[in-house]
């Protein structure tokens, strides 16, 4: 068993899986539920996707589309992506889904956490984090598909959703995000010793090396893969696959 | 938690005729019964005896002997009581479900969720021939110890040594969900068709 969790986290827009660089111009890769089959083939042990637009476009989650994904997934599941209220994390989880990644929703109502956390446990709750670095080297947090900042501190706020009910945060560099040149292990790092709850190191995997450093240097408990599980290459063409086992174990132990 | 779709889903991809149904006639007829578990204890034994199904089910378990798996829930229904519940159980195979309960330093967490491994404690064909380093994917906060150590078919360890996988002759129960554990639960529902 991989001690690291390596955990394709896939892009959504509506019932379309896309690939976005640094949170702009995205890349269409195709069907999700022909994906899930693949990964189903590769037999990947976790999985998370995110409708990036939901938030944005004031869509509610797409659950037809959640649904076939979930019918046709072996392995457990998360979902985030517009999801602002109980009811509709609660019609998620029932679907079949084990977790909800929550990110906008948690700046503007943070006890949506604290709910959801009650109800379903922690350990049902991801709360979502997408940094960047400004020009100063000062890591800021943006909401709503980085579409918005907000003064929140990084690490500050990744204790503040722990202490609302997060049960694991999953940490996204816009900088890095479709850019194959690895994780932000800084902030990786920070973050991971401020907070006693699993840290998902998402945005810029490129290859296994990447992977070992923010799990050995950075501390991540998980990895987030993007470019790296939809493409053969860094600007070569769609191929959903996953890095070979024995490697990753090799790196990871 | 858990998904009917995704059993469905995993028989159809093993080549195996099932249908998901609470048609008494349909449960009479069946050949084998999957038992999945979705809530909480008392009101899936409620819908069972209420729901006129107790009758069925007990002639299909005892009398006909068809083979029977329940999982995760399902599982802990077999048993003669559980801590969340006031209702008893099926009764299949003598056996209590109790809660997990650590210390609040603890860094043991409930409900116990995540994959974690199944140790073999006695043979059966439903655990033949599964990948090496079998595990599994679960998702509970009461786990199941049977009376009888024959009836234990694997173990699993979080915080206590609970039983992952129980049977007794007929009767099968699965604390995990073998539906979300790729190769290991298609290895394990193929060896339930074929019994």
């Amino acid at each position: 068993m991989l001690k690291t969790r390596v955990i394709p986290c896939l892009q959504l827009i509506g019932d379309s899986l896309v690939k976005t660089v640094k949170f702009g111009s995205h890349g269409y890769i195709g069907d999700p539920v022909n994906t899930v089959r693949i990964f189903n083939e590769l037999e990947v042990d976790e999985l998370c996707f995110l409708d990036i637009r939901a938030t944005r476009e004031g869509r509610t989650p797409n659950l037809s589309i959640l649904q076939q994904i979930s019918n046709e997934c072996f392995m457990p599941l998360s979902y985030g992506g517009g999801v602002k209220d109980f009811a509709v994390a609660k019609e998620i989880l029932s679907i079949g889904f084990e977790k909800i990644v929550i990110n906008t929703e948690a700046y503007n109502n943070p006890s949506l956490l604290t709910r959801l956390a009650e109800h379903f446990g922690a350990q049902a709750v991801i709360g979502s984090i997408d940094v960047k670095k400004n020009i100063w080297g000062k890591y800021q947090v943006f909401v709503n598909d980085g579409t918005e900042k907000t003064s929140l501190d990084p690490v500050e706020w990744a204790q503040k959703m722990q202490f609302h009910g997060a049960g694991e945060l999953l940490l996204t560099s816009m900088d890095r995000d479709g850019t194959w040149t690895g994780f932000d292990v800084e902030i990786t790092k920070k973050i991971s010793e401020a907070v006693s709850i699993p840290v998902i190191a998402n945005g810029g995997a490129g290859n296994i090396a990447h992977i070992r450093e923010v799990v050995k240097i950075g501390h991540a408990s998980a990895v987030g893969l993007g470019s790296m599980v939809v493409y053969q290459k860094k600007e070569m063409g769609v191929l959903v696959n996953f890095p070979d086992k024995v490697e990753l174990e090799k790196n990871l132990e | 938690m858990g998904n009917l779709g995704s059993i469905s889903n995993m028989f159809k991809r093993i080549g195996v005729e099932s249908e998901v149904t609470g048609n008494k006639e349909k449960i009479a007829s069946a050949k084998k019964i999957l038992l999945p578990g979705v809530g909480a204890f008392d009101a899936a034994m409620e819908r069972i005896n209420e729901g006129g199904y107790r009758e069925i089910l007990d002639r299909k378990a005892l009398q006909e002997k068809v083979p029977v798996f329940g999982i995760c829930l399902g599982m802990q229904l077999l048993t003669n009581s559980s801590e969340e519940g006031k209702l008893p159980g099926l009764g299949w195979i003598p056996a209590k479900t109790t809660k997990f309960s650590f210390e609040n330093d603890s860094k043991l967490k409930v409900p116990h969720m995540g994959w974690n491994r199944v140790y073999e404690i006695n043979q059966s064909l439903l655990i033949r021939d599964l990948p090496p380093e079998p595990r599994f994917y679960f998702v509970h906060s009461y786990y199941v110890l049977a009376e009888n150590v024959n009836h234990i078919l694997t173990t699993t360890n979080h915080g206590v040594e609970f039983n992952s996988i129980i049977q007794k002759e007929n009767i099968y129960g699965a604390q995990f969900h073998p539906e979300k554990s790729h190769k290991f639960g298609m290895k394990l529902l193929e060896n339930f068709a074929r019994l």
